[in-house]
C-alpha cells in the first residue's frame, strides 16, 4: 500500500492505495465520489470520464497511484457554487439530454473538456468528439443538442435525423 | 487484476534501473496494458512508470530536420505539436477517442506493436528510427511480426524520430466498435522513394508494400497501383472481415493516401 495525495474538485484528498488501485476505484470507493461511473471497464463506454491536471481521461484506465499529486475534477465539482447546475448540466436538462443518466457523468464531463479547447464547435466536432463516450439508451441526439446549446450556439435547426 | 508494485521514477536511467528487475514491465498510458491487466493476461510484479520522465517528453526538430518525438509523448500532444509533420499530425488526431488520446504513448504503442494499431504503420512508413536507452534501430529491422519487436526485456523507447517527407497521408478503415485500423495505409513521398506501410491486414502486423512502392516511385498518382494487388491468404481473417476482404482495402486505402498527399 502507498500513500496517494491530489487535488478533487479543489480540495485535498488523499488515501492508501494499491499498485493495481484504478483511479475510479479509488474516487468511488475511497472518496465516496460515486457520481464517477463504471459502465464497461474497459475504457470503451466513457461513463467513468474525469479531467486529470485538465485533460479528459477514462478513470477506470489510469492507476490512482499515477494521479498522485495530480489535480482531479469530477462530476461531484461541475455545479455552481451556489450548487444551482453548470451551464452543461442545465442545458443537458433543457434538451432532455439524458434518459436513464448512467453515461450522464462521463458526457457532462468529456463535454466540459470539448469546450475548453473548442467554445463554438460545429455539430460534427461534437459527435467526434464524444466517440469515446457511449449511450445506451441511444440518446445521442439530445446530447448533441445539450452540448451546441452549452456553447452558446443555435439548436433549433439541429433536426431530428 | 493481480496485484503489483507502482514506481514512478523521472529519469531514464532510474526507469531502466527499476525495469531489471524480473517480471518488472515499463507502463506507458497505459491505454493498452491496464486492460490486458484486468484480463488477467499478464502478471508483472512491478509497473515502471515512464510518463515521470521529462526528457522523453515533447515534439521537436533534430539538427536533421527530422521530428523527434520522446517516448513518452501522449497521442494528443503528437496532434497538437507535431504540425511540421501534418500527416503524422493527423494519424496521432484519430488513435482511439480523446480521453484515449490524453494517456496513450507513442513509445508504449509502438513498444506493444499491435497488428492494429496506427502507430507502426507512420513509423514504418516513415523509415523512422526508434532510438532507446541502448541504441537506435531501423523501423525496417524493428518491427518483427504481431506483437514483437526488436526491443529488448527492460529496453526503453525514449524518443522516435520521423523524416519529414515531401508529401504523406494516412488512411484508416476504421473497425467501428474499437477504433482500430481494419486496415490503414500511411504513404511518405521522400526525395529517394515513396514508402507504403500496411496496419490492420497481415497476420504478421505491419509490413510495407514493396510492389506499389515501385510503381509509386515512378509515378506518384493514385492510378500508378491499378492491376496490383495483395494476396488475402495471410492476413487476418475474423468476424470483422476475411483475408480477401482485407487485402481488397490495402489497394483501396493505398490510392486513397496517394489522392490525399499529391
Amino acid at each position: 500500500m502507498a500513500q496517494v495525495t491530489m487535488t478533487v474538485n479543489g480540495k485535498a484528498a488523499s488515501g492508501e492505495v494499491e499498485g493495481r488501485t484504478l483511479l475510479s476505484s479509488f474516487l468511488r470507493d475511497e472518496l465516496k465520489l460515486t457520481g464517477t461511473h463504471v459502465g464497461c471497464d474497459t475504457s470503451q463506454c466513457g461513463a467513468c470520464v474525469v479531467h486529470v491536471d485538465g485533460v479528459a481521461v477514462k478513470s477506470c484506465t489510469m492507476l490512482a497511484a499515477e494521479a498522485d499529486g495530480a489535480d482531479v475534477a469530477t462530476i461531484e465539482g461541475q455545479a455552481n457554487a451556489d450548487g444551482s447546475l453548470n451551464v452543461i448540466q442545465q442545458a443537458f436538462q433543457d434538451h432532455h439530454g439524458l434518459q436513464c443518466g448512467f453515461c450522464t457523468p462521463g458526457m457532462v464531463m468529456s463535454a466540459a473538456a470539448l469546450l475548453k479547447d473548442n467554445p463554438k464547435p460545429s455539430e460534427s466536432d461534437v459527435r467526434e468528439y464524444l466517440e469515446g463516450n457511449i449511450c445506451r439508451c441511444t440518446g445521442y441526439h439530445n446530447i448533441v443538442k445539450a452540448i451546441m446549446a452549452a456553447s452558446g450556439q443555435d439548436v433549433g435547426a439541429i433536426a431530428a435525423e | 487484476m493481480y496485484n503489483f508494485e507502482f514506481a514512478k521514477p523521472s529519469s531514464v536511467a532510474d526507469a531502466v534501473a527499476a525495469l531489471g528487475d524480473e517480471d518488472a514491465q515499463a507502463l506507458g498510458g497505459g491505454q493498452t496494458l491496464i486492460p490486458t491487466l484486468k484480463q488477467r493476461l499478464a502478471s508483472p510484479t512491478k509497473l515502471v512508470s515512464l510518463k515521470g520522465i521529462s526528457e522523453m517528453q515533447g515534439v521537436c526538430t533534430g539538427d536533421d530536420g527530422a521530428l523527434c518525438i520522446g517516448g513518452a509523448t501522449s497521442h494528443a500532444t503528437v496532434a497538437a505539436e507535431a504540425g511540421a509533420y501534418p500527416a503524422l499530425a493527423s494519424t496521432a488526431a484519430h488513435i482511439g477517442d480523446p480521453a484515449v488520446r490524453n494517456r496513450g504513448t507513442i513509445g508504449g504503442s509502438l513498444a506493444n506493436n499491435d497488428p492494429s494499431a496506427c502507430y507502426p504503420a507512420a513509423a514504418l512508413g516513415s523509415g523512422a528510427t526508434i532510438v532507446t536507452n541502448s541504441r537506435e534501430i531501423a523501423a525496417d529491422d524493428y518491427f518483427q511480426g504481431m506483437f514483437t519487436t526488436a526491443l529488448d526485456e527492460g529496453e526503453i523507447i525514449t524518443e522516435v524520430r520521423f523524416p519529414v517527407p515531401e508529401a504523406a497521408n494516412y488512411q484508416k478503415f476504421v473497425q467501428p466498435a474499437s477504433r482500430f485500423a481494419l486496415v490503414g495505409v500511411f504513404v511518405a513521398k521522400y526525395a529517394d522513394g515513396v514508402r507504403v506501410a500496411i496496419t490492420g491486414a497481415s497476420n504478421d502486423g505491419v509490413f510495407r508494400w514493396a510492389e506499389a512502392e515501385a510503381a509509386l516511385s515512378a509515378n506518384f498518382s493514385a492510378n500508378a497501383i491499378d492491376g496490383l494487388s495483395l494476396s488475402g491468404d495471410d492476413m487476418i481473417n475474423d468476424l470483422h472481415g476475411t483475408g480477401a476482404y482485407r487485402a481488397h482495402l490495402c489497394a483501396v486505402m493505398t490510392k486513397r493516401a496517394v489522392a490525399a498527399a499529391s
